[in-house]
């Protein structure tokens, strides 16, 4: 595609708060655009993994070129960036817009704006993408389109009257979206000719190719045969391969120049040589300056994940290795616990990061996991000076080393109808939360609060708490603020008198008791009753806060056993050893791994 | 018995009965006439077929299970042992055992019995608490099995043993310990309490499953079990009886010498639909359907016809010293470390060192010079205790 006029060229993406339509969307634009026939679509296209399509969620960002014969009679290509729909993804998301002149806002008609949707379009804005709001599912008896304007108009500030009223599912309107795609989203700017200037938004691992880098070329001209250099990392490399996105497939083509979107591929290994937000640019003729907005992403969130069968070891370890190659914001490094035994410390950028990375070993390796408590990561002042960052609770150091200890903090935005505002404060004060603000939006029928959280209290089941307290209608988003001083303390937990490992957390103080308390009644719950007793307790350092016992098994046997049963019985015998393998042991005690991660959800009940 | 043979112990499968009672999972089921006919005639071709195999053993017990055997005319009974006397070397003082159920015997089938030598019956009264008997779906009454009791000693039978069961739907300690002090004034000269099994998909397990569900409690709690239990044993200890397996009770000298066997891991050959056997450390069971059964042995000349046996199953020596431990270690004397140094040239020790040492600690077995044995503690969960002896 050697000459491409650039006034041609639409470079977007759709935002939209979970489950709005924003997929559904993408769908019948590639559909409507023609560049596949419907037999050919698989519901929702962009989203690639099953995992993706089931949470209907987007993990990675998704790109597909196609092209638009417009009513004005011109072809028009249409580079649709799908970005990823969860503020675990925020740096992604923020990088991918960046790659955008212009964003499809879509706003569930009888839903209206939600938290999500705000976050979303002001990190459009700050990119100053030009955002127009699309009204999606009025096909719904509940749809309230002239609301949902008004709410946009008055909430977000931009524009909705002539909005277009969709259906994305049964294709209603999809037309005037196609329209004002052309007409309201900017064509891009930048000259070809000027040293290459393009920003990395994803990329993903090939086993033949290597790393395919996705790019916005901003500046200048890419071609196989250039040295290039990505400017952050310093990594260097000669382009293979450019090309841009069929449905599903890479198409190869001789150049990427400004205004483009593609990929190109330059036999290099590792995705960490490519971070999202970095820029490409030649070796021979570098531009003066990175495109702004750079970051190296780090994990938020780590968690302790171990082989449920202490032989899968090295499986989980190629496991991690291959799941890496396709996902920089994955961290992992060996750890050993008493009670587990070899595992790996990973990190993630949040707790639906940490689930997906946990459900792919599951699913796409065939493992079968033990995870510790997620922690995040706190910093440890040390009397002697030192600070330590802490992501293994275990590593701890002793109470008379440390001065003080500060935790992550996020600004979280909560989106909610008036009735349950008394609830949701109530929630966010339990969970030491600081209340900053609140604003009425929707003519007074709704709010958004702002809290300052711990990270801590938010990453095991806040956004359950939110949901049921909220009966469904609380939307949640939040960014982080940064360290703050806290009273913390690590809390044990003492089977049979013997401290796990992999059960040690840190808690605030105030809320040590409670959280002892309520761990011990789940793990009699889940622990089953031994040959002997077994007593459970929590405690900080030496003083023991919260004690459950287990009582003794009182019978186990089996009365017949004579010539025609000793087959059958010893089957069953068996049965019991293996049991007991799928058990951890610890000193005497039989733990299930079940027990492990029940602690996880404690505030079910 | 000269130095050079070895014991066998002979058990034989009846599996006719008037109606299954609803705990019941074992083989057995109602039938004709014809069929019980073409059943004995199968069972004594393959007692016949089996004599060559095993001519050089002496039988030493020899056990009519079922099912109810004494469902069966006095003739059939009359005939299989017959056969087996002309095909076996019997010893004159072999312990010979038929289970009768209460209310199927009368006293031409007892003399009968006693003209083909057996010498030992074993009633399955279960309980004498009428209300409990038909919850079970047993046939018999208190009163019923009296006068069968009283008719077998009548006919010269100075060896009975009497089942009870505990843990029973609505069964009380009050009521079960009734039952105990009635079979004891009876005065039997072996007993066996167990505690009732709920097999799965027998009828009784799906109304308690069902029960459940609803929220109600019918089986006695493990408290009251282990209640039940200790009860037993105390009131038998009280009257001259010795515990000396999990589940059973003798006088002195009158301990069941067949069910000995099978904790000692001596051979033994079982003739009938789904019996079992262990013949020089290979177990194996006879094919379980009626009609296959009666088929193949219809064929019978004199060779022996190996399509009636399956499951055969040659011990390896790990699983032998396995099956040393965990059947050994239900007898309350326990195993002898010399026995187990004898058949398998290991020290039991090296074996089992670090167990046993684990178990003792944890009081659930007792470690003294040559016996190794299970405490009450040790009994109550033994399951747990012998699994770990699984290699």
């Amino acid at each position: 595609m050697g000459n491409i006029d650039q006034s041609k060229i639409r470079n977007f993406c759709i935002i939209a708060h979970i489950d709005h339509g924003k997929s559904t969307l993408a769908d019948r634009i590639i559909e409507m655009t023609g560049l596949l026939t419907s037999r050919e679509m698989q519901a929702q296209v962009l989203d690639n993994m099953d995992l993706e399509r089931e949470r209907g969620i987007t993990i990675k960002a998704q790109t597909v070129r196609t092209v638009y014969k417009a009513k004005d009679g011109e072809e028009y290509i249409f580079n649709l960036i799908d970005t990823p729909g969860h503020v675990d993804f925020n740096y992604e998301v923020s990088r991918s817009l960046a790659a955008c002149d212009g964003a499809v806002l879509v706003v569930d008609a009888a839903q209206g704006v939600e938290a999500q949707t705000l976050a979303n379009v002001y990190l459009a804005l700050d990119h100053d993408l030009e955002v127009f709001p699309v009204i999606n599912k009025i096909d719904l008896p509940s749809a309230d389109p002239d609301r949902v304007k008004e709410e946009i108009e008055d909430v977000i500030g931009i524009e909705a009257e002539d909005a277009p009223c969709i259906s994305a599912k049964t294709g209603l309107n999809i037309e005037e979206v196609l329209e004002a795609i052309v007409h309201k989203v900017p064509a891009p700017t930048g000259d070809k000719n000027a040293p290459l200037q393009a920003l990395i938004f994803d990329s993903i691992y090939d086993s033949y190719k290597g790393v395919i880098v996705f790019c916005r070329v901003k500046e200048g001209t890419i071609k196989p045969g250039m040295n290039v250099k990505m400017m952050a990392t310093g990594a260097t490399a000669n382009v293979v391969e450019v090309g841009y996105f069929g449905a599903g497939q890479f198409i190869p083509c001789e150049e990427l120049s400004a205004g483009m979107v593609g990929y190109m591929t330059a036999s290099i290994k590792n995705v960490k040589d490519t971070s999202v937000g970095d820029t490409i640019t030649g070796l021979d003729n570098p531009c003066a300056e990175p495109l702004p907005g750079y970051k190296k992403v780090n994990s938020m969130v780590y968690c302790g994940m171990y082989p449920a069968d202490g032989a899968k070891y090295p499986d989980l370890r190629d496991a991690l290795e291959k799941l890496q190659l396709n996902d920089a914001a994955l961290n992992y490094e060996p750890e050993t616990s008493i009670a587990l035994g070899f595992g790996f410390r990973c990190g993630f950028l949040g707790l639906l990061h940490l689930e997906i990375i946990q459900e792919r070993l599951e699913r796409e390796y065939n493992l079968d996991l033990v995870t510790t408590a997620p922690s995040v990561i706190y910093k440890v002042y040390k009397t002697n000076g030192e600070v330590i960052e802490l992501t293994n609770p275990t590593n701890l150091p002793d109470p008379s080393e440390i001065l003080y200890m500060e935790e992550p903090v996020v600004r979280a935005e909560i989106m909610v109808t008036t009735e349950f505002i008394g609830a949701i404060m109530e929630l966010c004060q339990q969970r030491r939360g600081e209340y900053i603000s609140m604003e009425y939006v929707d003519n007074g029928a709704r709010a958004m609060i702002k809290y300052d959280l711990p990270l801590n209290e938010i990453i095991y089941d806040f956004f359950d708490a939110l949901k049921s307290r909220s009966r469904g209608y609380a939307s949640f988003d939040y960014e982080m603020k940064g360290y703050e001083k806290a009273e913390l303390v690590k809390l044990d937990i003492l089977i049979n008198k013997e401290e796990v490992d992999a059960l040690s957390f840190i808690v605030h103080a105030d809320t040590a008791y409670e959280r002892g308390k309520k761990m011990c009644e789940k793990l009699k719950k889940e622990i089953p009753r031994q040959m002997l007793e077994v007593p459970i307790q929590a405690a900080i350092g030496n003083k023991v806060i919260a004690r459950e016992t287990v009582k003794a098994m009182r019978k186990d046997v089996l009365a017949k056993c004579y010539g025609g049963d000793i087959s059958r019985k010893k089957k069953l015998l068996e049965k019991q050893k293996e049991g007991k393998k799928r058990m951890r042991q610890v000193g005497n005690v039989e733990i299930p791994q079940q027990a492990f991660m029940s602690v996880l959800k404690l505030d079910e009940e | 018995m000269t130095n050079n043979t070895k014991s066998l112990e002979i058990y034989i499968h009846i599996p006719f009965c008037k109606s299954k009672c609803k705990y019941c999972d074992f083989l057995s089921v109602p039938t004709d006439d014809e069929t019980k006919h073409e059943y004995v005639n199968a069972l004594i071709a393959q007692i016949k077929s089996k004599s060559k195999e095993l001519h050089s053993y002496n039988v030493d017990t020899l056990f009519i299970g079922g099912g109810t055997p004494s469902i069966l005319k006095a003739d059939y009974i009359e005939e299989i042992m017959t056969t087996v006397r002309q095909h076996y070397n019997i010893f004159d003082n072999a312990e010979i055992t038929i289970e009768c159920n209460p209310g199927t015997v009368t006293k031409e089938k007892l003399s009968a019995y006693r003209r083909c030598g057996i010498n030992r019956i074993s009633f399955g009264l279960q309980s004498t608490d009428n209300k409990e008997l038909k919850f079970l779906g047993r046939i018999h009454t208190y009163e019923e099995f009296l006068q069968s009791y009283n008719m077998a000693r009548e006919c010269g039978f100075d060896n009975i043993n009497i089942d009870l069961m505990s843990a029973l739907p609505f069964q009380t300690v009050e009521s079960y310990k009734e039952s105990v002090l009635k079979v004891v004034k009876l005065d039997p000269e072996h007993i066996s309490a167990y505690s009732l099994i709920i097999e799965e998909s027998t009828p009784i397990s799906e109304w308690i499953e069902n029960e459940t569900r609803e929220g109600h409690e019918v089986l006695p709690n493990e408290d009251d079990e282990r209640t039940m239990y200790y009860l037993t044993k105390e009131i038998l200890e009280q009257n001259g009886y010795h515990q000396y397996e999990i589940s059973n009770f003798a006088k002195e000298g009158m301990e069941c010498k067949h069910n000995i066997g099978y904790w000692k891991r001596k051979d033994y050959i079982g003739f009938g639909i789904g019996a079992a056997s262990l013949v020089d450390n290979n177990r194996f069971g006879v094919v379980s359907e009626m009609d296959k059964y009666i088929d193949i042995l219809k064929r019978y000349k004199d060779e022996e016809l190996e399509e009636i046996y399956e499951n055969r199953e040659t011990l390896t020596g790990e699983e032998q010293m396995e099956e040393f431990m965990f059947l050994g270690l239900r007898m309350i004397e326990g195993v002898s470390r010399n026995s187990f140094k004898k058949i398998f040239n290991r020290d039991l020790d090296k074996v089992y060192g670090e167990i046993i040492n684990k178990l003792v600690l944890g009081n659930l077995m007792e470690s003294g010079g040559d016996t190794l044995r299970l405490t009450p503690r040790g009994i109550d969960i033994s399951n747990r205790v012998l699994s770990e002896f699984l290699l």
